[in-house]
């Protein structure tokens, strides 16, 4: 992508003249941006081009809502963490927990490291998922990247995912070519993803030149599902009915290595550095950008006065069965990690499982009308 | 097993800078305090346009058909002074295949300089949209003068009259064979329109500010900066066209309701067609309304263009509607040049908007008026066609007619002047409306001859 639109002629405006209107604001990209902040960065760009307006677009456009906080920025392209520090470390802290500048950030996919996770009761717990995602180094990032690029992303997962084998042999369906029998079925599959209608994502340029250069791939057996140039180059998605965790990690594990090992070969690892963890689009999505989690029944549980308290202790979150922003149905729930950065893949797995298996426990004693006051656990 | 990628980044100076780009903060400090331009070498190096070309297979735009990857080779890696591309000219057609009857556009400008800059993809799609137009050997008349239109003086058929007026005759000879001497001069001397079928005349269109980008490239600072040019000139109307600014992020919830009513507020953008060109950014930030205080007199600010102009009442009155559009517009233009600005408008595309489809005149002049025997008839759309206009529901463009009433507007842009086209809706309206009053009575209708264009 070329030179950013109007970084040198915009400078001959002021600051004051530049800076957004933040007043109906609430993100965390306008909790943090100053305009002293403001000042240092927006005669700056990434050797790419992307510039501070690109990176905060999407949060001025989308104020946000009085109860969830949004991020209200992206990166452009590996280097925007580094050139854009001033504003995103801020916001980093901010969503992180007070994740620190100089701290250092643990990765742990060694799946045998995770204690348990293969015994959580299947008339409660639904089904298990892991996904993260990953950023091909040496390419810039969905808001930015050109069709070039993002052709270019494709057709190096494309090789890399056909050396798959074994459980993980599968294919890829790119969105453009598919045809209307795939189509529904991957639907059937819920598998499909669709072009991103939520204008957070629009208005980061993430919806440009839809679907040139997306596609989904799947392995046979339909428990490792990997989406290309989405809202980031890779998401990978490890799954299945039930309640076995450590099953659904142990194939995470193995596979996203396996991809890198290829994507190594070809000079084009993940980004990925001590600081950050894994780099992806969204800062939310920094560190091990894992988000582990189970669709389980907790009717009783999730009406309890101290719902909320419990998984706020547990580190979970909560969120409809449709994800993010839905509404759960029939009292079923997705719970899975909040944390990104700051621990481990291993950590955070580790946090669901053992919180999980705690929740169905005080669900079953909730369906016996005795308390759950003595099971209510520290803060982790 | 290397691929393209191992084989291009391999062994040569720009592996180095390539490597680096991936290489982590510490090499890329380097790169960017030193090496921008190095960088962006490279990576053309690396993509070459055929790489870039937009599949464009399922497309019907005008963008899609004009676009050729010689094209997209050649003007790819060039700059308006803005910094602007031809990759976010063409964004909006790429992410909008379009629809198979109707065809949009498909790209915009971000500034003046985007038709000069990329005139080889520009000067096709124009003259595709614009009826043959050529750019590069062709004028455009401008003409505000309102009183040219519906004067007894206005001599079709004197020597020496722009060479459009020629074609206003074929438009009369079939009245001639068909009405009565007297409806024929009504129509020309007039202008008003009988009440029991119009409802209401509008003349719109929209004017951008020399020096300021369009809405698609604008930053915030030049965003406001058109609002105050426009705001602070607005101030000096007086008499009739005295009139108030609302700021769309500041007015009262009072003033947003009387808006609502009134039919004058514009909302947030949610057509892809507008959201894909980045129109929608920074909302509402320096997006307003103006209207005079008898609400006959309308401007939007910084919506699809830097400003669109609106002079509306109800009833068939086109002449006053068009008179105080003039006449406004003029004002307005003359109060902006005291202070040191100006239109954009050149010879070859007349005013210059956003969108290549408002070139010229950027005018729509049209009526609101109820068809109900008319429209039911086979021959409506060609009736229209043949009379040069077009039909839309009452919500405007891209809605359905609510019952037997229809917006009818004339469908050109460029290569007629002003006067020209508001005379061509003018004409067609009546006509329609005779055609209505003959159908009424069981009497047959008669389909005119199409209209010609401008001389190519």
């Amino acid at each position: 992508m070329a030179k950013n639109c109007h970084n040198d002629l915009k400078m001959k405006f002021s600051v004051d003249e530049e800076f957004p209107d933040l007043s109906l604001h609430n993100n965390h990209m306008a909790k943090v941006l100053t305009k002293e902040i403001y000042e240092k960065l927006r005669g700056k760009s990434t050797p790419s081009g992307f510039t501070v307006d690109d990176v905060i677009q999407t949060g001025v456009d989308n104020p946000g809502h009085p109860f969830i906080m949004t991020v209200g920025c992206v990166a452009g392209d590996e280097e925007c963490y580094e050139v854009f520090k001033d504003l995103l470390d801020p916001i980093i802290s901010d969503r992180h927990s007070g994740y620190k500048p100089t701290d250092k950030h643990k990765t742990d996919l060694n799946f045998e490291n995770l204690k348990g996770g293969d015994d959580l009761d299947p008339n409660y717990v639904l089904s298990s998922r892991v996904r993260t995602g990953r950023s091909i180094k040496g390419f810039t990032l969905p808001p930015h990247n050109s069709r070039g690029e993002r052709r270019g992303i494709e057709k190096l997962s494309i090789e890399a995912l056909a050396n798959l084998d074994g459980e993980l042999k599968g294919k890829y369906y790119p969105l453009s070519g598919m045809t209307d029998a795939e189509q529904e079925q991957l639907i059937a599959d819920h598998f499909l993803f669709d072009k991103p209608v939520s204008p957070l994502l629009t208005c980061a340029g993430m919806a440009r030149d839809w679907p040139d250069g997306r596609g989904i791939w799947h392995n046979d057996n339909k428990t490792f599902l990997v989406w290309v140039n989405e809202e980031d180059h890779l998401r990978v998605i490890s799954m299945q009915k039930g309640g076995n965790m450590k099953e659904v990690f142990r194939r995470f594990c193995t596979g996203l290595q396996k991809i890198e090992e290829i994507f190594k070969k070809h000079n084009h690892g993940f980004m990925w550095n001590e600081h950050l963890g894994y780099i992806l689009t969204c800062p939310s999505n920094l560190g091990t950008g894992l988000r582990g989690g189970v669709h389980v029944k907790l009717p009783k549980l999730s009406t309890h006065a101290k719902f909320e308290e419990i998984l706020t202790r547990l580190r979970l979150q909560k969120r409809g069965t449709g994800g993010v922003d839905t509404a759960s149905v029939g009292g079923v729930f997705d719970i899975s990690n909040a944390d990104r950065l700051g621990s481990s893949e291993v950590d955070q797995v580790q946090l669901v499982v053992d919180g999980v298996k705690l929740m169905v426990e005080m669900e079953k004693k909730l369906e016996k009308g005795e308390a759950i006051d003595g099971m209510i656990p520290a803060q982790k | 097993m290397a691929g393209p990628f191992t084989r291009l980044i391999s062994g040569r100076n720009t592996a180095v800078l390539l490597a680096s780009l991936g290489a982590g903060t510490m090499a890329t400090g380097f790169l960017m305090t030193e090496n921008n331009s190095l960088v962006a070498e490279a990576k053309k190096m690396l993509y070459p346009p055929s790489s870039d070309f937009p599949d464009l297979r399922k497309h019907n735009n005008c963008m899609a058909a004009a676009l050729t990857p010689a094209v997209y080779a050649k003007l790819r890696d060039k700059l308006t002074p803005n910094n602007w591309t031809l990759d976010q000219c063409i964004q909006t057609g790429v992410d909008n295949p379009g629809h198979p009857f109707i065809k949009t556009v498909g790209c915009v400008a971000g500034d003046e300089e985007s038709y000069e800059v990329f005139a080889e993809l520009f000067d096709p799609i124009i003259k595709d949209r614009h009826n043959g137009y050529d750019p590069r050997t062709m004028t455009h008349p401008t003409d505000l003068d309102a009183s040219k239109v519906f004067t007894p003086s206005h001599d079709l058929s004197l020597p020496g009259s722009s060479v459009h007026l020629s074609a206003a005759p074929t438009c009369v000879e079939p009245y001639f064979s068909f009405f009565p001497v007297s409806v024929f001069l009504l129509q020309i001397t007039n202008g008003v329109f009988d009440e029991k079928y119009v409802l209401s005349s509008r003349v719109r269109t929209g004017r951008s500010i020399r020096g300021l980008s369009l809405p698609p490239a604008c930053s915030r600072a030049e965003r406001r900066e058109v609002e105050r040019v426009v705001v602070m000139a607005l101030a000096g109307l007086k008499g009739d066209l005295a009139g108030r600014y609302y700021g769309l992020g500041d007015m009262t919830d009072k003033e947003q309701q009387q808006l609502i009513d009134d039919h004058f507020l514009f909302d947030k953008p949610v057509s892809p067609l507008l959201t894909c060109a980045f129109m929608a950014r920074d909302w509402p930030d320096a997006r307003g309304i103006w209207h005079n205080n008898e609400k006959t007199f309308l401007i939007w600010v910084n919506e699809e263009d830097h400003t669109r102009v609106i002079s509306m009442e109800k009833g068939g009155n086109m002449k006053r509607v068009f008179e105080r559009f003039c006449r406004g517009l003029k004002q307005v233009e003359q109060l902006i040049q005291e202070r040191g600005w100006e239109f954009m408008w050149n010879e070859r595309l007349g005013y210059i908007l956003t969108c290549p489809s408002n070139l010229g005149t950027g005018l729509r002049a049209g009526v609101h008026v109820r068809l109900p025997n008319l429209s039911k008839d086979s021959r409506f759309s060609k009736i229209l066609d043949n009379l040069r206009l077009q039909k839309r529901g009452t919500g405007g463009v891209d809605t359905a007619a609510t019952g037997d009433t229809f917006d009818i507007s004339n469908n050109d842009r460029l290569g007629k002047s002003e006067v020209e086209l508001v005379q061509l809706l003018v004409d067609g309206v009546n006509y329609l409306i005779e055609c209505e009053k003959k159908l009424e009575k069981g009497h047959d209708i008669k389909v005119p001859a199409p209209i010609t264009q401008f001389r190519k």
